[in-house]
């Protein structure tokens, strides 16, 4: 499908969209939709929100994707729940201003699609202090339980320097509920276990052997990087939006550097947009393969993880011979990118990622008739398509589950929209179907970056420059581990006035606990290296 | 299985010449900004203001680098009218705690060291470098160096991050569950200043804030060799480096 399909199908898109609003909702909202068709912002008042979002989401099968809350200087607060469907639906922004006066938002967790709200919501209960009105649990969430009651650090006169009192010394955790019939017990694990995990916790609650269910509990490492990015030139705050998930740095980097592209007008020249492309599949490459290594070495399976590491630490190398920096640091830039690469060089990228697509191919190959190893992944974590669309889940998650939604298709960003790839989906949901559509999507972005290195256009690789003016802009780019949403509002000097970004890792970890319920204790590291996600890129 | 064994047989020793012997592959580091001696005035006031982690000083005759704070992000190098002079090296981890006591100590460590790693807020790619260092390229354990899952057992503990506010605990009680002696090796410029996140609200600015640090590593993040070459400097079996990186002496003038 070329570029100009998708405009025109946008274009259609919205206007049938518009059309069943209009059927829907009479004159009742003020709707309107941009030149492009691809985003439809629909004002929404206090009493229909939930009404419109139901018919979002149940009626019109729209995917949640991101919560905005905005503090405004006039004393009053923006909420912007942003939708999506496909490629033939425009980005659905529901707006609705509430004056300070307000403490309560109805909340939106006892829709069918409940689930994929429910976060967001209490996030921002914990860091703006707002409550939901109907949420059945919201209190300590992203801060946990020695953090002072009523200082919330997302509110404009809370200051990013300030230190606090702890509430008491030696907080202790005690989730909601815990199984009490007899010889059950719950097993904490985390935060600080096994040989090289993230900061975690979870809680099993456990009969011996089986584990009746999960109750994680994340945010250990968050960072406040919403918050340090207010006030900041949008020159610097890239730094954060690279920063604060180290093995995405690219995709939620270069997410950042789009949204500071729409606010200014400004387009990256082709030789940037195409070196984007290939920067971002070999990103997704390694993590990928980062990801295979860490589900061989769940099931001790030590010669495939060793070999899966090396092709890692291949990919780790040819990423710094080619942009300096082994994880893409620096290599995304507003306006373009930051290194070129010489004929020599573009040469040795793609014959390289050949090299190594045909070395993951032979360790599937060797993987399939591994039985011990297939038995430990099959059937195993798994997740079924409607948790995956309740839960809003998105990334290599969902597509193993059998929903088909990649950023790279819905919102062509990049040069996506002239690249040729089917979007991988398998049906099963469990850690094998995970495992396939890892191999499956590492052979699409070495396929991809071979497309980018034969025709590489000519030129410049940044814009002359990206002035500075005020504006907002929500973009999605699909990192490494599924979509990530990032909006952006800029003062007329350039400062970052509100930074917002929904990783796929805080959607998905969401998630996790469906698949870590009823299962043998042995096969814990199992459901969590299948999952592959990144406790930096959800806890920010 | 036997495939298997094949397989591991016919890739053979992957091992990387270090320590024994420079190791000169493309790729293994990205090398780093050094002290440079600047030919105009004006250029070291330039590269003061582009640094975003005020890692960079003017100093006589140029500029000299604090790498603890350094975080790779290239804007001295790139774009810029004198760019920081660029050293391609990975021996970067530099002595932060208290020389003496710590040579009282080798005796008992060097031969077999258990490592236990702590994530106190690290973004993932300090974590990644330190997983990196138990491939087959780097491969800790022809050192005589383990990782090891609890931290009774653990001589050093390896610390990555600016230490965000629900870790402070954590890591508090895992170094107080290490039996003495015992060294901390701190990893990446977060762990070391604070990076690009601390000190805030929501992160201490460094391991050094909440637990002694014996051995710190700057870079954004480590490349594994990096890292190994921190724990062989924890154990004295590889000599530190500095932590700054002043400005060279002027060459001589030829006459």
């Amino acid at each position: 499908m070329t570029m100009l399909d998708y405009i025109d199908d946008g274009a259609a898109g919205s206007r049938s969209f518009l059309q069943l609003l209009r059927n829907r909702w009479g004159g009742e909202i003020v709707a309107s939709c941009d030149e492009a068709g691809r985003v439809c912002r629909i004002e929404s008042g206090f009493y229909q929100l939930l009404d419109i979002a139901q018919w979002l989401t149940a009626d019109l099968d729209f995917a949640f994707a991101t919560l905005v809350v905005e503090e405004e200087p006039s004393a009053s607060w923006l909420f912007v729940y942003a939708f999506y469907k496909d490629a033939r639906s425009p980005l659905v922004h529901v707006e609705l201003k509430l004056d300070s006066g307000t403490s309560s938002v109805p909340s939106l967790v006892g829709l069918p699609q409940g689930p994929s709200f429910d976060w967001h919501e209490r996030e921002v209960e914990d860091l703006f202090g707002l409550r939901f009105k109907g949420h059945p649990r919201l209190g300590e969430f992203i801060l946990h339980e020695d953090w002072p009651e009523g200082i919330n650090p997302m509110r404009n006169d809370f200051d990013a320097k300030q230190r606090f009192e702890h509430r008491v010394q030696e907080a202790k955790w005690e989730p909601p509920t815990i199984v009490t019939a007899p010889g059950t017990f719950a097993m904490p694990i985390g935060p600080v276990f096994a040989d090289f995990a993230e900061s975690a916790h979870f809680l099993l609650e456990s009969v011996g052997e089986d584990v009746i269910r999960t109750i994680p509990r994340f945010f250990y490492k968050y960072r406040g990087v919403e918050k340090l990015a207010q006030g900041l030139g949008a020159d610097r705050a890239l730094l954060l939006a690279e920063r604060f998930s180290g093995i995405a740095a690219f995709a939620h980097g270069l997410a950042f550097c789009q949204a500071a592209e729409a606010i200014s007008g400004v387009a990256p020249p082709p030789r940037a947009i195409a070196l984007r492309t290939a920067f971002a599949e070999l990103e997704r490459l390694r993590s990928h393969t980062a990801a295979i290594t860490g589900v061989c070495n769940s099931t001790a399976l030590a010669v495939a993880a060793a070999q899966a590491a090396l092709i890692e630490e291949s990919l780790l190398r040819l990423s710094c011979e080619i942009t300096g920096h082994r994880y893409l640091f620096g290599a995304a830039v507003l306006g373009g990118v930051a290194c070129d690469l010489s004929a020599a060089l573009s040469q040795h990228l793609g014959e390289t990622v050949a090299e190594v697509a045909q070395r993951l191919r032979d360790l599937l190959r060797m993987l399939r008739y591994s039985s011990s190893f297939l038995d430990r992944l099959e059937e195993v974590g798994s997740v079924t398509l409607e948790q995956v669309r309740s839960y809003g889940l998105v990334g290599p998650i969902a597509r193993a589950s059998g929903v088909a939604r990649d950023i790279r298709k819905l919102f062509p960003y990049a040069a996506y929209g002239s690249v040729d790839f089917a979007i991988p989906v398998e049906l099963e949901g469990d850690g094998y179907a995970r495992l396939r559509i890892l191999f499956a999507e590492a052979e699409q972005s070495a396929a991809i970056i071979r497309s980018m290195m034969l025709a590489l256009p000519d030129g410049p690789i940044r814009a002359a420059a990206v002035p500075p003016r005020p504006g907002t802009a929500l973009t999605a780019v699909e990192a490494p581990l599924g979509a990530s949403f990032q909006w952006l509002r800029l003062d007329e000097n350039g400062k970052v006035l509100r930074y917002r970004v929904t990783p796929p890792s805080f959607t998905n970890w969401h998630g996790f606990h469906l698949a870590a319920e009823n299962f043998a204790f042995q096969d814990f590291p199992i459901i969590l290296a299948t999952f592959g996600l990144s406790n930096a890129e959800c806890d920010r | 299985m036997a495939n298997w064994v094949l397989k591991g047989l016919r890739t053979g020793v992957k091992s990387s010449a270090y320590p024994g012997r420079p190791d000169s592959a493309l790729g293994v580091s990205p090398g780093r900004p050094t002290g440079t001696r600047l030919k105009s005035a004006t250029a070291g006031d330039e590269l003061v203001a582009r640094c975003p982690t005020r890692a960079i000083a003017r100093e006589d005759g140029g500029v000299r680098i604090d790498q603890g704070r350094c975080v790779h992000c290239f804007r001295c190098r790139r774009d810029v009218g004198e760019a920081v002079a660029w050293e391609p090296s990975y021996e970067w981890a530099a002595e932060t705690g208290e020389a003496a006591a710590m040579r009282k100590l080798v005796g008992i460590f060097s031969r077999s060291l258990h490592v236990r790693f702590v994530d106190a807020g690290a973004c993932g790619a300090c974590m990644s470098e330190a997983r990196q260092i138990n491939n087959p390229y780097y491969n800790l354990h022809r050192l005589g160096i383990f990782i090891t899952p609890t931290p009774r057992s653990a001589d050093i503990l390896l610390v990555a991050g600016p230490v965000s506010d629900a870790m402070r605990l954590p890591l508090r009680k895992t170094y107080a569950a290490m039996p003495t002696p015992k060294r901390v090796v701190a990893i990446g410029a977060c762990a070391a200043s604070g990076g690009i996140f601390g000190p805030s609200f929501a992160a201490l600015g460094g391991v050094a804030e909440i637990i002694p640090v014996d051995v710190t590593v700057p870079g954004c993040p480590p490349p594994p060799l990096a890292i190994l070459h921190g724990l062989l400097v924890a154990v004295e079996r590889k000599p530190p480096a500095a932590l700054i990186s002043a400005v060279p002496a002027p060459a001589t003038e030829p006459a």
